[in-house]
């Protein structure tokens, strides 16, 4: 079993994780620009992260054997603090860069004005660098949010095809659905969705659309719940064809829209180093 | 040198037309330049001195920057201190190949900060660009001396520090004797380089002292 996991934030993760995941067939990953649990107060703390994301993170992966990228934006909640705001006027130089495969994590958190503004702002820059948008549904008010999140991209013009609608539960997919954007499920221990139920809702409606992820990220969350789901595919009955077109083919054709994505499985030695550094401790092998 | 083809250099003159017409351009065009204009398709090596295609085309767009705002050398300098700060290593790189752009525009002091960024890093393709022409320049003695050191340590060859005949003095053969002599205490070998620049003559050749 192949599997992509089109969101999981790895910079919260360790080296075992890496580990498991490759064991479990994880070859691929986006990790999208989000929130770190501590407020950021500045600018110069997003510019530190995005490097991070393109520069150390990419390498952490490669040397397990997994091809990481990552999507760029302003997240919702801190898109109300005016001191992080600033950082829209630099996300351009950031959205040209390689592996930057989708404008993300925007969307909604509290729905004030302040988000609706960062939020449209971002699906622009998603139009102006021919990216996709990536885009969070709030924990709060779901279906409100997900309504209104699918009204600004009609308004700013931006394909729904090029749009993930992500957190997605049985309440709200269908909107979601029928606007013909794709449709993201975060599958979590306790919270979200399980893998029973995202069996339950691909049963229903068909795999089009539908991309699958972890969304681990530094709360209680698990980097294996992608192929749990494949399993649960599997043991009800659907095809292995079934399971890599929904944990491989379909976030390869999302992400691929941008023409960015970096598949190659990395060649790399343990004693590899990014920029000097390397994930061994202590002496160097040489 | 790495030369570019016909569709490369037709797809970089259209993004130097552009940064003349609109400098600002060069914030987008300088990162995406490996993808959108071209790049040296195997995967970068550790060699610190592999003049890569995408290097030698954003060196060129450092330049077409340098003349477009050759008026405003302020603007100049703070747009090439951006596109250090916030590029990745490869954009980095280049920019400190570039730097000549940089220097010619009356701002050394500028480009010497992101010299000394790049000497503090451990990625030997940074160090090995910023000890060019260009950077090693901008050192002092001291620094220069400490820049020499970090390239035995960390593996960039010397060949590739510019300069170096002129500038080894008493002071870095001490520095680089010592350095040796820790090796040898370890039972570690004394990198060629070190043995070079210490005895440089060779050790078949006979000594002042004899």
């Amino acid at each position: 079993m192949r599997i992509f996991d089109p969101h999981i934030h790895m910079t919260s993760r360790t080296t075992d994780d890496y580990e498991a995941m490759h064991a479990a067939g994880v070859r691929a990953v986006v990790e999208p620009a989000f929130w770190l649990g501590q407020p950021r107060t500045g600018v110069d703390s997003f510019i530190d992260y995005f490097d991070a994301l393109l520069g150390w993170e990419r390498f952490r992966a490669a040397q397990f054997g997994i091809a990481h990228h990552c999507t760029i934006a302003l997240n919702p909640k801190e898109a109300n603090d005016p001191r992080c705001t600033p950082v829209l006027d630099l996300l351009p130089r950031y959205l040209a860069k390689d592996g930057v495969v989708a404008v993300g994590e925007v969307g909604f958190d509290s729905m004030t004005e302040a988000e609706e503004t960062a939020f449209t702002r971002q699906l622009e820059l998603a139009g102006e660098h021919g990216l996709p948008a990536m885009v969070h549904t709030p924990h709060r008010d779901k279906l409100a949010g997900t309504h209104r999140t699918l009204e600004l991209v009609a308004a700013v013009g931006l394909p729904a095809g090029h749009v993930l609608v992500d957190h997605l539960n049985e309440v709200t997919v269908d909107v979601v659905d029928d606007a013909g954007a794709w449709m993201g499920f975060s599958i979590y221990p306790d919270t979200k969705m399980d893998p029973h139920r995202m069996v339950a809702i691909l049963e229903r409606r068909g795999l089009d659309r539908v991309l699958v992820n972890s969304a681990a990220d530094w709360g209680r969350s698990d980097p294996l719940t992608t192929r749990q789901t494949g399993d649960a595919m599997l043991a009800a009955g659907f095809s292995d064809d079934d399971v890599d077109r929904v944990l491989w083919r379909n976030p390869v054709e999302f992400y691929g829209q941008s023409g960015r994505l970096l598949l190659e499985t990395p060649q790399v030695k343990a004693t590899d180093t990014f920029e000097g550094s390397s994930v061994l401790r202590g002496e160097r092998a040489s | 040198m790495t030369t570019l083809d016909e569709q490369t250099e037709q797809r970089l003159v259209a993004a130097e037309t552009a940064v003349r017409s609109d400098p600002t351009r060069v914030r987008s065009l300088f990162p995406a330049a490996g993808r959108d204009i071209g790049r040296t398709r195997t995967a970068p090596g550790a060699a610190p001195g592999e003049v890569r295609l995408e290097d030698v085309v954003r060196v060129r767009l450092l330049a077409t920057l340098g003349e477009a705002l050759a008026e405003d050398p302020d603007t100049l300098a703070r747009e090439v201190a951006d596109l250090y700060r916030f590029g990745d290593a490869a954009e980095r790189r280049a920019v400190l190949l570039g730097l000549a752009t940089l220097v010619d525009a009356g701002r050394g002091e500028r480009a010497a900060l992101l010299v000394h960024d790049a000497l503090r890093t451990n990625d030997v393709r940074l160090v090995a660009a910023a000890l060019g022409p260009a950077g090693a320049a901008l050192l002092d003695a001291d620094a220069f001396r400490q820049a020499v050191l970090k390239c035995l340590f960390v593996g960039v060859p010397l060949d590739l520090v510019a300069g170096l005949d002129q500038r080894a003095d008493a002071p870095l053969r001490t520095m680089v004797a010592s350095y040796a002599d820790e090796r040898r205490a370890a039972g570690r070998a004394v990198p060629d380089d070190a043995l070079t620049l210490l005895d440089p003559a060779g050790p078949d050749a006979p000594t002042q002292e004899s």
